[in-house]
């Protein structure tokens, strides 16, 4: 089974803010494989959010949108309202990353459970608790039938994101979207979730999408990753060519900008100077050309297009690091 | 059980308990624990949410107040002291916060925030006051004269965090307690300023007490790690010793948690399933034996005493791995 499950193609997404026009995504390219794992990473504001709330058409209502996204071989922009309604949670779920606002907090855990399953499949009370039940113990969720009386604040932050995936995962989705989904949790709680959401996916054959802000996760856990700056996709690769062939300054200052386990105390990181640009001031050149310390004369007037190099790398840069240098 | 790291340490604390109350239940954040901090040494403190390591922080500056156990700064018994002399003395210690903007007044101008410790310690010259802010803004990195004037919400987060560091510096402190000051920010400002802390470390001869989750972020600046859990000490060691051989199971399962930016390292599945117990009712014996591969009879019944593992490594198990 494979073949291309989700495709944005050209999005653009205009916010209008007090200070004028902010391009939040800015001409992206997308596409997601049946059963495989896409990571997007990139820092605050880069746009990443606002790329997974444009997939799920979640968008704010004064956002503009153009382009086009293709989930199923459906147009999304399309779609009418109803249509959306039950395409989300049924095909297209999601997990955020603070578990507390994506559940209702004066209802019971197996209530909101229920109403998700009954919503969209053709179930009985009696089999949409048994498959409540069913799926918090999926979830590694202790004791399950007593917890679907409990309400969110009864459980700690891991069990909610926990009881948000079984939620996500209730319908049996063909797309999950994960945006941060371990960012507020402990590192050893981390670990346990991202092993759940890899495992269920590789149960149900379920494409996904990890949305971080963190280079480790990603690392050994999808199939390819686009890392966003400036809310484009500035490279965009499989993920075991991306981490030893990055082509893209960027890519390279972020990961290098990771204190390392294996380094000795007290070694001086290379930091990225500056900070993300203001996206309501656009800059003429390649927006990361302040930073990068490979920028050189059209890197400021002129932006770069993101092109491939292989079939499956791509990367949006006039001075790529150079090939052959095994990282 | 005392680790000796050297003859006249700045920091010595010694069996401190904080507990809170609840809702009528009591909270034990921090449990009997006793560490020291050399002179211009930094103590990375580590441990998961609700261990207990802000509160161990808040206790040493007197921000809490500790049910039992003292806190020697400088050889000086900080519970003892009260009014002006606690005063003075906390001149000598600063605090830096995790959430910058949240920790920077948002109607008063940096110039003013930051000379706000200045003029409570009575240094009542303007011209002075202006002088030493202006001098401790452009060592971290800010030009006094842009950002004097302004307020804190021109700024982002990296920019703010450097403020805070320029507040905490400017009475020209020996001891910095960091809490989380890196974890609000994104990873290409978190490294510049973990570099601007290493940097004003030697500047102005710091010793540091560095409050984190991240263990690569801890190691990265510390020449010692404590680890934390549930409100006890597990180990204590040196940074790289306690990497490379950790001693307790605990301080092995968070190193083995960690991300890892590489694809060819897979996650390996044997994180144990469990989540830390709640500080309410902390397990008896070892409190990390509920999560623990190697718990038996013996963890449930007897405390571990912190003991020596290895030169300088401290470790809290009565099973440990070296």
């Amino acid at each position: 089974m494979s073949g291309v499950l989700l495709s944005v193609e050209d999005a653009v997404v205009d916010l209008p803010t007090p200070r004028g026009n902010l391009r939040a995504v800015d001409h992206v390219d997308l596409a997601v494989d049946a059963g495989k794992t896409l990571g997007i990473v990139g820092e605050s504001g880069c746009g990443k959010t606002m790329l997974s709330r444009t997939i799920l058409q979640l968008l704010p209502k004064k956002a503009k949108l153009s382009g086009r996204v293709m989930f199923d071989g459906q147009d999304l922009l399309k779609l009418s309202p109803e249509k959306l309604r039950k395409l989300r949670g049924r095909s297209l779920a999601v997990v955020f990353q603070d578990p507390m606002t994506s559940l209702n907090p004066v209802l019971t855990i197996g209530t909101q459970l229920i109403e998700t399953i009954q919503e969209h499949l053709e179930l009985g009370l009696a089999q949409a608790r048994q498959r409540s039940i069913e799926l918090l113990a999926a979830v590694g969720i202790p004791a399950p039938e007593q917890r679907l009386a409990q309400y969110p604040h009864q459980l700690s932050g891991g069990m909610r994101q926990r009881v948000a995936i079984a939620v996500a995962l209730s319908c049996e989705p063909q797309l999950l979207i994960a945006d941060e989904p371990t960012t507020a949790l402990d590192v050893t709680i981390q670990a346990q979730i991202l092993d759940l959401l890899a495992r269920e996916q590789q149960r149900r054959h379920m494409a996904m999408i990890i949305i971080t802000h963190d280079l480790g996760v990603v690392a050994g856990r999808t199939d390819e990753v686009a890392v966003m700056y400036a809310g484009r996709v500035v490279e965009r690769a499989p993920t075991p060519l991306l981490f030893k062939q990055m082509r893209m300054p960027y890519t390279e200052a972020l990961l290098a900008a990771l204190p390392k386990l294996d380094a000795a105390p007290h070694t001086p990181l290379p930091a990225i100077s500056g900070r993300p640009p203001d996206q309501t001031r656009p800059l003429k050149g390649c927006s990361f050309s302040p930073r990068c310390r490979y920028a050189a004369g059209r890197c400021n007037t002129e932006k770069p297009s993101l092109r491939a190099e292989a079939p499956q790398h791509f990367y949006a840069c006039f001075h790529p690091i150079a090939a052959g240098v095994d990282a | 059980m005392m680790q000796q790291v050297s003859s006249d340490p700045l920091l010595k604390v010694e069996n401190l308990v904080v507990e809170y109350s609840v809702g009528g239940k009591t909270i034990h954040a921090v449990s009997d624990v006793s560490l020291e901090i050399a002179r211009g040494e930094t103590l990375g403190l580590v441990g998961e949410s609700g261990c207990g390591k802000s509160t161990l922080g808040r206790a040493v500056l007197q921000l809490r107040q500790a049910v039992s156990g003292t806190v020697l700064f400088d050889g000086h018994d900080l519970a003892a002291m009260q009014g002006d002399s606690l005063r003075k003395m906390r001149r000598r210690v600063q605090l830096i916060f995790q959430d910058p903007i949240a920790s920077l007044n948002p109607r008063r101008r940096i110039g003013d925030i930051v000379a706000e410790p200045l003029v409570i310690s009575g240094v009542k010259d303007p011209n002075k006051r202006k002088q030493i802010v202006s001098d401790v803004l452009s060592a971290v990195g800010l030009d006094p004269a842009l950002v004097s004037g302004r307020l804190p919400h021109e700024f982002s987060g990296g920019q703010c965090q450097r403020i805070c560091i320029a507040r905490a510096l400017v009475l020209n402190p020996e001891f910095i307690i960091c809490d989380e000051p890196v974890s609000a920010l994104d990873v290409s400002i978190r490294a510049q300023i973990l570099n601007l802390l290493e940097e004003m470390k030697t500047r102005y001869g710091l010793t540091l007490l560095f409050i984190a989750h991240d263990l690569a972020v801890v190691k990265a600046v510390s020449d010692r790690v404590a680890v934390m859990y549930l409100g006890r000490l597990c180990e204590v060691g040196p940074s790289e010793q306690l990497f490379a051989t950790p001693a307790h199971p605990y301080t092995a399962l968070l190193i083995e948690a960690i991300p890892v930016p590489d694809p060819d390292i897979r996650p390996t599945q044997s994180i144990p399933v469990g989540e830390p117990p709640s500080p309410i009712a902390p397990p008896s014996g070892c409190r990390f034996r509920t999560r623990c591969p190697r718990a038996d009879a013996r963890c449930a019944s007897e405390v571990p005493e912190l003991r020596m593992v290895a030169p300088r490594q401290f470790a809290a198990c009565h099973h440990p791995l070296i």
